[in-house]
Order: C-alpha cells, then sequence, then structure tokens
C-alpha cells in the first residue's frame, strides 16, 4: 500500500471529466457541529453547473449525529451563506459554509453567526475590521484517540524552546508541507490569507486571516480552519486548537487585530484609546467568550496576560490588549486583543468587540445568552 | 450499447450452476465509459440467463423490469443513500476497518459523522476517487458523507427512474470495489458489522408522478399503507443479516413492526419535513440493508404501491428460489 501523500497525488491527476452532455458540480456543505470545535460537512452534487450563493438550494442533515438534535426529531437545516472555490475538486468544486437552523427557525447549538451577523449589521457603517492570528499545533495520529506533536519523541519532550519561532531547518520546522498546502489552498479559495510563521512550541505554527470586515471575518476563519483539517488529511495530520496543549510550553492563542474606520482615520488613536476604556469596563463578559480552557493559557507567563487582569499597553506581549508601535506612532491604526485562545469561535469573538466598542454594549447580554444556553442544549459529552 | 454481443461464462465459477450444465449468457443492457481505461474503454452491465432462457439465479433485472415496464406511467422515482465500511485488507479472508486499531476498538461514536481531520475521516482519498469515477462514467452520484462509524462511508445515487435505478447503483458499487483496489482497501456492505456500533443501510427514497404534484402528500400516506400491509415480505427481500441492523435503536426502526414518522429516523419510513411542510415530495424507507439487491427493493416497492402487489409471489419465489438453490454459502 502506497503512502497517504502518494494516494491522494494519484486521485488529484483523475481529471474531472463528464460524458458529452452532463455536469456534475460537488457542492462541499460546511457546519459548525455541536461542541463548536467540531467543523463536518458533506457533499451535495449538483446534476448542472453552478458557481454561485445564490443558485445553492437549503439542505438538512441528522443533528442527532453531532451533537445538536435527539432522534426523534433530528433534522437541522442548513443555510449557505457563502461559497468559495474547493481545492481539493478543481475546477468545479464549490465549497459552502453554512447556517444552521431547526425546523421551527431557531438557530441550532453553537449557531452563533445568526446572531453576530445581526450585530455586524447595525454597525455597517463604523466599518469594523478584523485580522485574526490563528495559532495551532500538528499532531501525528494514530487511530481515533492517540496523538502526540510532529517532530517531538513519542512520550517525550524536545529542547527547550527558543530555536523555533520562524525557524527553518529540519531540526526546528515540523509541517512546513502542511502549512505550504494549506496556503496554496487558501489562496485558490480566495480567502484573506495576510502571513503565516513557525511558532514558539516546536510542531506549533500562526497563519494569519484578514483584514475581513464583519461577518466575514468569522466565515473566512472557519472556512480556513475546515481547509487546515482537511490539508491535514492528506499527511496523516491532525491540528488542534487547543489553548494549553503542555503545561509550561507556549500556549495556543487567537489573537484578534480591531479596528473601526474612525481608528484608521487620522488621529484615530483617540479611538483607540476609548475603545480599550469600553474594553477594560467589559472584560469578564470577553474572558467568558473567548474560548474555552483558556484560563490554562492566559496564566501571565509565556507572553500572555493574566486572566483575571485587564491591561494595556504600546508594544507590550504580556497585557490584554497591545497597541502596535507603529499605530502609536502614526496615531491612527488598530489595537490588538491578545485575550482570545486558539479555539474561540470567531463570530463570538468579533461580534462582541463591536458590541461593546461601536454599540455600547448593546448585544452583550444577548450573546453571552446565546452562548450560555447552546453550551447547556449541546449533546456533547463533557470533555 | 447496440454494438456489443452477447457472451457467455462459467456459471459453475460464480456459484450459479452446475458444472455439466454450466454456460450462462451475458445480455448486455447499459453502456458508461470506464474510469480506469480512460480513452476508449466501456463498462458493460449484463444480464444473465441460462440456456433455456430463464433468468439465471440473482438476475433479479429481470422481474423487476417487468414491474417498473407496467409502472411506467406512475413514473417511479428512486434516490438509494448506499452506506459502506472500509476495510485494510490482508490477503482473502482477514481484514479490520481502516483507522482502527488492530484487534481493538477506536473511541466511541459521536466525532465521525460528516467530520474532518486525520483522526476522525478514514479513507478521503477512496471516496474522492471513487466520486470522480463514478462522474466519468456519467452516474447519478447525488452526494457523498462521512457516517456514524469510523472507516464508514455514504454515498447517494439518483433521482433515477425505473429500472435506471438498480444498474446505476450496481456499476457504482462496481466502481467502489474498484477502486479501493487502488489502495489495498475494500469495502463491506455488511449491514451489522460491529454489535453496539452503527449499521450500514441502504435506505431508499421513493415517489410517483402523484406524490410529487400538488397534494402529493395523500399518494404519499396512500403508499406507506400499502407498505405497511406487506411489511414481512418487504423485510425478506430487503437484505441477508437485516435483523442484526433494525433492532431498533442506532437509528433503526425494529425489524418485526412497521411504523412512519415526519423527521423521524426511528420509524420504519420517514416522511421529511419539507415534504411534510409543501404536502407533496416524498418518502424514505429506512429499511432496506446496504447488501440488498436494489432491482428486489425498487420491483417490490413499485409492485405494493402501483401495482397492487401483483408481482409479489413471483419476486419472493424468484428470491427463494435462489437462496436455496445457489451453491455458496452465506
Amino acid at each position: 500500500m502506497q503512502s497517504k501523500v502518494d494516494a491522494w497525488s494519484y486521485v488529484n491527476k483523475q481529471a474531472y471529466d463528464f460524458p458529452e452532455g452532463l455536469h456534475f458540480t460537488p457542492v462541499e456543505y460546511i457546519w459548525i457541529g455541536g461542541t463548536g470545535q467540531d467543523i463536518r460537512a458533506k457533499t451535495k452534487v449538483y446534476p448542472r453547473v453552478v458557481t454561485k450563493l445564490e443558485e445553492l438550494e437549503e439542505w438538512n442533515y441528522d443533528g442527532s449525529s453531532t451533537y445538536q438534535a435527539t432522534t426523534e426529531n433530528s433534522e437541522i437545516r442548513l443555510r449557505p451563506v457563502k461559497v468559495v472555490k474547493d481545492p481539493f475538486r478543481r475546477p468545479y468544486g464549490l465549497l459552502a459554509l453554512c447556517e444552521t437552523y431547526h425546523g421551527d427557525g431557531t438557530p441550532a447549538v453553537a449557531n452563533f453567526r445568526f446572531v453576530a451577523n445581526k450585530v455586524m449589521e447595525k454597525a455597517k457603517s463604523q466599518h469594523p475590521w478584523f485580522g485574526f492570528e490563528q495559532e495551532y499545533c500538528i499532531y501525528v495520529t494514530r487511530g481515533t484517540n492517540y496523538k502526540y506533536p510532529l517532530g517531538w519523541p513519542e512520550g517525550g519532550f524536545p529542547t527547550q524552546q527558543g530555536p523555533y519561532y520562524c525557524s527553518q531547518g529540519a531540526s526546528y520546522a515540523y509541517g512546513r508541507e502542511l502549512v505550504e498546502l494549506h496556503q496554496r489552498s487558501c489562496a485558490y479559495a480566495g480567502i484573506t490569507y495576510a502571513g503565516r510563521n513557525a511558532e514558539t512550541m516546536p510542531s506549533q505554527w500562526e497563519y494569519q486571516n484578514g483584514p475581513c470586515e464583519g461577518i466575514n471575518s468569522g466565515d473566512e476563519m472557519f472556512l480556513s480552519r475546515y481547509l487546515l483539517r482537511r490539508c491535514g488529511e492528506v499527511f496523516g495530520l491532525d491540528v488542534s486548537f487547543d489553548p494549553k496543549p503542555v503545561k509550561g510550553w507556549a500556549g495556543t492563542g487567537g489573537h484578534c487585530n480591531f479596528s473601526t474606520e474612525k481608528m484608521r482615520a487620522a488621529g484615530g488613536i483617540a479611538e483607540i484609546q476609548a475603545a480599550i476604556t469600553k474594553l477594560g469596563e467589559h472584560h469578564n463578559e470577553h474572558i467568558l467568550l473567548y474560548g474555552e480552557g483558556n484560563e490554562q493559557r492566559l496564566t501571565g507567563k509565556n507572553e500572555t496576560s493574566p486572566i483575571d487582569i485587564f491591561s494595556y499597553g504600546i508594544g507590550s506581549r504580556a497585557a490584554s490588549i497591545r497597541i502596535p508601535n507603529g499605530c502609536n506612532e502614526d496615531q491612527k491604526g488598530y489595537l490588538e486583543d491578545r485575550r482570545p485562545a486558539g479555539n474561540c469561535d470567531p463570530y463570538l469573538v468579533t461580534a462582541l468587540l463591536v458590541s461593546t466598542v461601536c454599540l455600547n454594549g448593546e448585544f452583550n447580554q444577548e450573546l453571552i445568552d446565546a452562548y450560555k444556553s447552546s453550551k447547556a442544549r449541546s449533546l456533547a459529552p463533557h470533555h | 450499447l447496440t454494438e456489443l454481443d452477447e457472451w457467455n461464462y462459467d456459471g459453475s465459477s460464480t456459484y450459479q450452476a452446475t458444472t455439466e450444465n454450466s454456460e450462462i449468457k451475458l445480455k448486455p443492457i447499459r453502456v458508461v465509459r470506464d474510469p480506469f481505461r480512460r480513452g476508449k474503454g466501456l463498462l458493460a452491465l449484463c444480464e444473465t440467463y441460462n440456456g433455456n432462457g430463464t433468468a439465471a439465479l440473482a438476475n433479479f433485472r429481470k422481474i423487476c423490469n417487468q414491474v417498473m415496464t407496467e409502472a411506467a406511467a406512475d413514473k417511479p422515482w428512486f434516490g438509494i443513500e448506499q452506506e459502506y465500511a472500509i476495510f485494510v485488507t490482508k490477503g482473502t479472508n482477514y481484514k479490520y476497518p481502516l483507522g482502527w486499531p488492530e484487534g481493538g476498538f477506536p473511541s466511541e461514536q459521536g466525532p465521525y459523522y460528516c467530520s474532518v481531520g486525520a483522526s476522525n475521516a478514514y479513507g478521503r482519498e477512496l471516496v474522492e476517487l471513487h466520486q470522480r469515477a463514478c462522474f466519468y462514467a456519467g452516474l447519478k452520484y447525488a452526494g457523498l458523507n462521512a457516517e456514524v462509524l469510523p472507516s464508514q462511508w455514504e454515498f447517494q445515487i439518483g433521482p433515477c427512474e425505473g429500472i435506471e435505478m438498480g444498474d446505476h447503483l450496481w456499476l457504482a458499487r462496481y466502481l467502489l470495489h474498484r477502486a479501493g483496489e487502488v489502495f489495498g482497501l475494500d469495502v463491506s456492505f455488511d449491514p451489522k458489522p460491529f454489535k453496539g456500533w452503527n449499521g450500514s443501510g441502504a435506505h431508499t427514497n421513493f415517489s410517483t408522478l402523484a406524490m410529487r404534484n400538488e397534494n402529493g402528500l395523500e399518494a404519499i400516506v396512500q403508499g406507506i399503507e400499502s407498505l405497511q400491509t406487506a411489511h414481512k415480505d418487504h423485510i425478506q427481500v430487503y437484505g441477508i443479516g437485516n435483523e442484526r441492523r433494525l433492532v431498533g435503536a442506532c437509528e433503526t426502526s425494529s425489524i418485526e413492526k412497521f411504523s412512519y414518522g415526519i423527521g423521524n429516523r426511528a420509524a420504519s419510513i420517514r416522511i421529511p419535513f419539507d415534504c411534510a411542510a409543501k404536502k407533496c415530495g416524498y418518502m424514505e424507507d429506512r429499511r432496506p440493508a446496504s447488501n440488498c439487491d436494489p432491482y428486489l427493493v425498487t420491483g417490490i416497492i413499485v409492485d405494493s404501491v402501483c401495482l397492487g402487489g401483483k408481482h409479489r409471489q413471483d419476486i419472493l419465489q424468484s428470491w427463494n428460489e435462489f437462496q436455496k438453490r445457489t451453491t455458496t454459502h452465506h
């Protein structure tokens, strides 16, 4: 049996070729499952040419198999909200990111886009932009429940951190092939991919998604996460967004860079400072929605701020919010919220930032209620 | 198709005849492009006949075709959700599911359905190759998803009218095995590979013109009532070993009792929410096992719903005859 990479190379060489008069467009419907972390997907084949979102039909799936419903009342609707080209089914395949709804119109467990969209609509005129720095660790997997970080000695530890951040060389940088394949996949799909680098912990990397406006940030984040795991399959590797994989080693964050039109305009530094003041008043609400297990990561060490103290600083990586040196010099720009964990839900993070900073906290309670209600209703086993 | 000659083969080597009377005729009935011999290669699906003109053992297409021809005016449409599990094979008689620890069990079900990621989805290369192959052959391949059991997948074929359903599904099954060869993997249509874990089905979505038309919900309910009275007969031809799968758990109905419901995956027949809302559409018969013969399933459904069960005894008889006389033991 050949290697996984050879196997996929073989498949990729089989061109999409249809008999005369026929055309098939495979569309991968993608949604978020009941843990809020599991990304699910299935294929609907259209027997004709399809290229645009408006041409896609709603669909449904068995929510009792994704921790989102019971067997007796299992049907959950899939409503496509964004479509991009599928890098794994060139040239015709599409990826369709979907929202999930019950038959009565209520959002299913883990559908936070529903509320986030309301927030973004209301704040449209302020043009909120986001850039996420998505960190993750690459793992070698053996079956369903055993894995260890790529490049680590199985069951042990590598040399302490120092050489790995932005490194090259086979002794420091693990997983280059996956990272490069992911970048090319995002480029093909038209997902805003602003950069990438090897991170502090060996097998850990980061890619940056943005700048995206409004709801598009959450959309592109979930699509790029789907592509990352799908790319991993090619190599038999999986990725984890767990915020603190190994105690004492660097954690995995989802820093969110954020600005409004006014912050980006001349003299915007005043807006940035006003925003930071508001964020300080709502610190605990933000922390609640910034990812589970974050308390293991935000310890005040390893370039993090402590989880229960709000702080900010120019050029400081030990603060909750960092104002980049460049923005301070230009007296305008953006702020970096360093609190979100790598496993955060970007819809919740972006919506809460906008609600606190642009809408005087108008939607904060609704977002918190949606999060708590979703957790209570989820049928996922406790971790 | 018209350019292809009839042929024959040694039926005593395929459990279908005795050595003394072994020649079975091959009659091509559908031809498609061969994805593994791109260029000019063709696949020719055939019916099998004994020397005396009777259908060979396991040729259920003949009687299915009769039913479909008679019921043509009802325009019966089908979509079958073919489930199967992928296995790593070692020689002829040892295999274990792809991604499972050899001789053991993976983490419990939950993460695998429609999953992505190397710890969840096993066999992506095979299922993608199969999809491209089915497209190339022009089969009505309608969709794909990872299933609840790790290493289990499902593809859907449809909507097909009448005899087309059995033809397209058999060709798709052939292509699945053939695609597996590329990776040293085989697939199993066994309806219950592991007790306590999900089984494999071949849910059959079905509708007639009347059901698809306005207020077709009436026709759907009438159809379900015909199926209810014929429950035990249908179960007979819905796949061997189905009693291990239809246990009333793992999203199945109990094999003894017929039931139906809107949006209910624990019933024998499910009416999708959309169809109940629009008051027309189709029904989903969740009873057939993954190893069923689609000619028997589609044939008996159309016979019960559209022809008042006229051919039921013939269908059951040809099935019983096959079970008695085939020279293989299951």
